[in-house]
């Protein structure tokens, strides 16, 4: 597991639902072919309604055009982030797009779990709410070992909330690996 | 101390005498059920982690249900109705449901409970979020992405961290005009769209216990929109009833203790309920009926799992017969099952199926359709910026298809009463009537 999580901000609001982060008529693509599965990245958080889109000014899309890949691998979000369907689409779009880690005040519960059991990416907790202190484009640090995201761009630096009992699964990559390591499934 | 319900099916899952809110536990999984969104990436996932020729764990428990996009032209989706196809062949399952024969059913929530599969004190995921709608029958249901789906296949066993129980009490008894979606409405405007986040949500009282299942399914569907992640309502003679007219497969019966312990508990005098609305963009934005008499609406829509039962459809029958609608009605009937019904069911000698067309609503066929939006050419899927009264549960910016329009959740009468007259309308004189 990397310690050191570094990457371009994008900032969006609360209560940021699955059918924004992947809108279902997008939902027909191939996961695992690799070619079909990229159109994930072109459309990740392509159902954010556009004043929401990369705080604090909006209209900032999250993938330029016709790319597969979004320059901004740091999602800042508020509460509730990924509330709605139990797609596993929505952590998945995100890492297709090239995000590294989300960083929210809380998150619905589906989601967390999707995000840590698929191991897509490390959905971060910060008792901070950081959408009024991070600006979309912000370069960002997160250092694992000392709990912490730095914003480079404003010098300023927060506490992260532990990972709690999830770390085991997130250090192992996602729950197969986790499930293998304590011997109940077989290696 | 004594333990709720949900925690007493997830002991007896685990193999534990008792659990506590918090504990990290190993479940086993009594019924896996998946749909054809979520089913391809559950299966490349298996595959992948448990070899090619990996068989899962149990073929007659785990239950594959199409319903999301099916009449749709669109040839990704229609490949993917073809890799569940392929993978039923493949596993030998008995337990499919597939499109385009006499075995296609539907919505798989409400198909789910009309098959048997939703028993007493079982345990039973699904790869989409409304799995919640089971727990009206007195068992653990909830909703998991792909990667946990594929571990269960796997396995026959999940993780689950012991929800803390909320408690949602309703004495009395409901007035005619008000359906479960009101009271469901009403509990996510108080506690917010995360208000129950981690929990399960557990219903109970006089009032709930009059309901009939499609209503207390009605109840339990809609839990995830407050961010909970089970519904619950303990079996009664309802159940039973409604259970043993579906299956002979065993079930067991749990009842929360006294003294069990309560996250939350708040107690509504079910008679002084109004009908409720959420107001775009989402479903805790909850306001009285009769504080939006002057929204306009372009379209009334009814169907999903949420409001596409035979208990929706002859509340909305009971407003529209021997009237016209004034704006363009989507009626979705859930499942094939509600679909025979509308046929079969009559008010004044007049069918369901007749009472909509001569009222001048449009028919559609049993799926998800525009609840979600989905593909352009999907039933009901909104344009532009149109004002749309609809049963089913999320009104997300987007969520039935246009970005720019905007949807109230309503419940069938409502909807009904509003499609009457063009603007939101408060069903009560129309029911009491």
């Amino acid at each position: 597991m990397e310690k050191i999580i570094e990457g371009l901000a994008y900032v969006l609001g609360n209560d940021i639902d699955t059918d924004q982060i992947i809108p279902a008529e997008h939902l027909v693509y191939s996961l695992s072919d690799p070619e079909e599965k990229k159109n994930y990245g072109r459309f990740a958080l392509s159902g954010v309604p556009g004043d929401q889109a990369g705080l604090p000014n909006g209209n900032v899309p999250f993938t330029e055009g016709e790319n597969f890949e979004s320059k901004y691998s740091i999602v800042v979000g508020g509460k509730n982030f990924g509330c709605g369907s139990s797609r596993e689409h929505a952590p998945a779009c995100m890492e297709i797009a090239g995000v590294k880690a989300v960083i929210a005040q809380s998150y619905a519960r589906i989601f967390y779990r999707n995000s840590v059991d698929g191991g897509f990416f490390i959905p971060f907790e910060c008792d901070t709410r950081l959408v009024e202190d991070i600006k979309t484009g912000d370069d960002l640090k997160i250092d694992l070992n000392a709990n912490t995201l730095t914003n480079k761009t404003r010098g300023k630096t927060y506490d992260l909330k532990s990972l709690g009992e999830v770390i085991d699964i997130i250090e192992a990559g996602n729950i197969f690996e986790y499930a293998r390591k304590s011997g109940m499934i077989a290696s | 101390m004594g333990m709720t319900i949900t925690e007493k099916i997830l002991a007896a899952h685990a193999g534990k005498d008792s659990v506590a809110p918090g504990d990290n536990i190993w479940v086993d999984v009594d019924v896996l059920m998946t749909h054809d969104v979520c089913g391809p990436g559950t299966f490349a996932i298996f595959k992948k982690q448990f070899g090619e020729n990996a068989k899962v764990w149990d073929r007659d428990k785990v239950v594959i249900i199409p319903d999301h996009f099916i009449f749709t032209k669109d040839t990704h989706a229609n490949r993917n109705i073809d890799i569940l196809r392929q993978f039923v062949k493949e596993q030998d399952l008995p337990h499919y449901y597939d499109v385009g024969t006499d075995n296609y059913k539907g919505v798989c929530h409400l198909a789910l409970a009309q098959e048997g599969f939703n028993r007493p004190g079982e345990v039973l995921f699904g790869t989409d979020s409304h799995t919640s709608t089971s727990g009206a029958f007195g068992m653990f249901s909830t909703g998991i992405g792909n990667t946990d789906a594929a571990f269960i296949l796997g396995t026959g066993k999940l993780w689950v961290k012991v929800p803390e129980s909320m408690c949602f009490e309703f004495t009395g008894t409901f007035p005619d005009h008000i359906m479960a979606k009101d009271v469901i409405l009403n509990v996510i405007g108080d506690i917010g769209v995360d208000g129950a986040t981690y929990r399960a949500m557990e219903w109970r009282g006089d009032a709930v216990m009059k309901l009939s299942m499609e209503e207390r399914m009605t109840l339990c569907n809609m839990a995830i929109e407050a961010g909970g992640k089970n519904g619950i309502i303990e079996a009664d003679e309802t159940t039973t009833d409604y259970v043993r007219q579906r299956t002979d497969a065993p079930y067991k019966i749990y009842h929360s203790d006294e003294d069990a312990n309560y996250f939350f508990k708040k107690t509504y005098n079910a008679d002084e309920m109004e009908p409720i609305v959420a107001k775009p963009h989402s479903p805790d934005n909850k306001a009285k009926v009769s504080e939006c008499e002057d929204v306009k609406l372009d379209r009334a829509y009814i169907g999903s799992c949420t409001g596409g039962k035979l208990t929706d459809f002859l509340a909305a029958a009971r407003l529209l017969k021997g009237k016209k609608v004034q704006i363009d009605t989507f009626i979705v009937p859930a499942t094939r099952e509600v679909e025979e019904d509308l046929y079969k069911e009559k008010i004044g000698g007049e069918s369901l199926v007749d009472i909509f067309k001569n009222a001048g609503a449009y028919l559609g066929e049993p799926s998800c359709a525009a609840c979600l939006g989905g593909p352009k050419d999907t039933f009901g899927r909104t344009d532009d910026n149109q004002v749309v009264i609809s049963t089913t549960n999320r009104n997300f910016p987007g969520r039935m298809g246009s970005k720019q329009s905007y949807v109230y959740l309503a419940s069938p009468y409502t909807a009904a009463a509003s499609a009457l007259t063009g603007h939101i309308t408060n069903p009560a004189e129309f029911v009491n009537n």
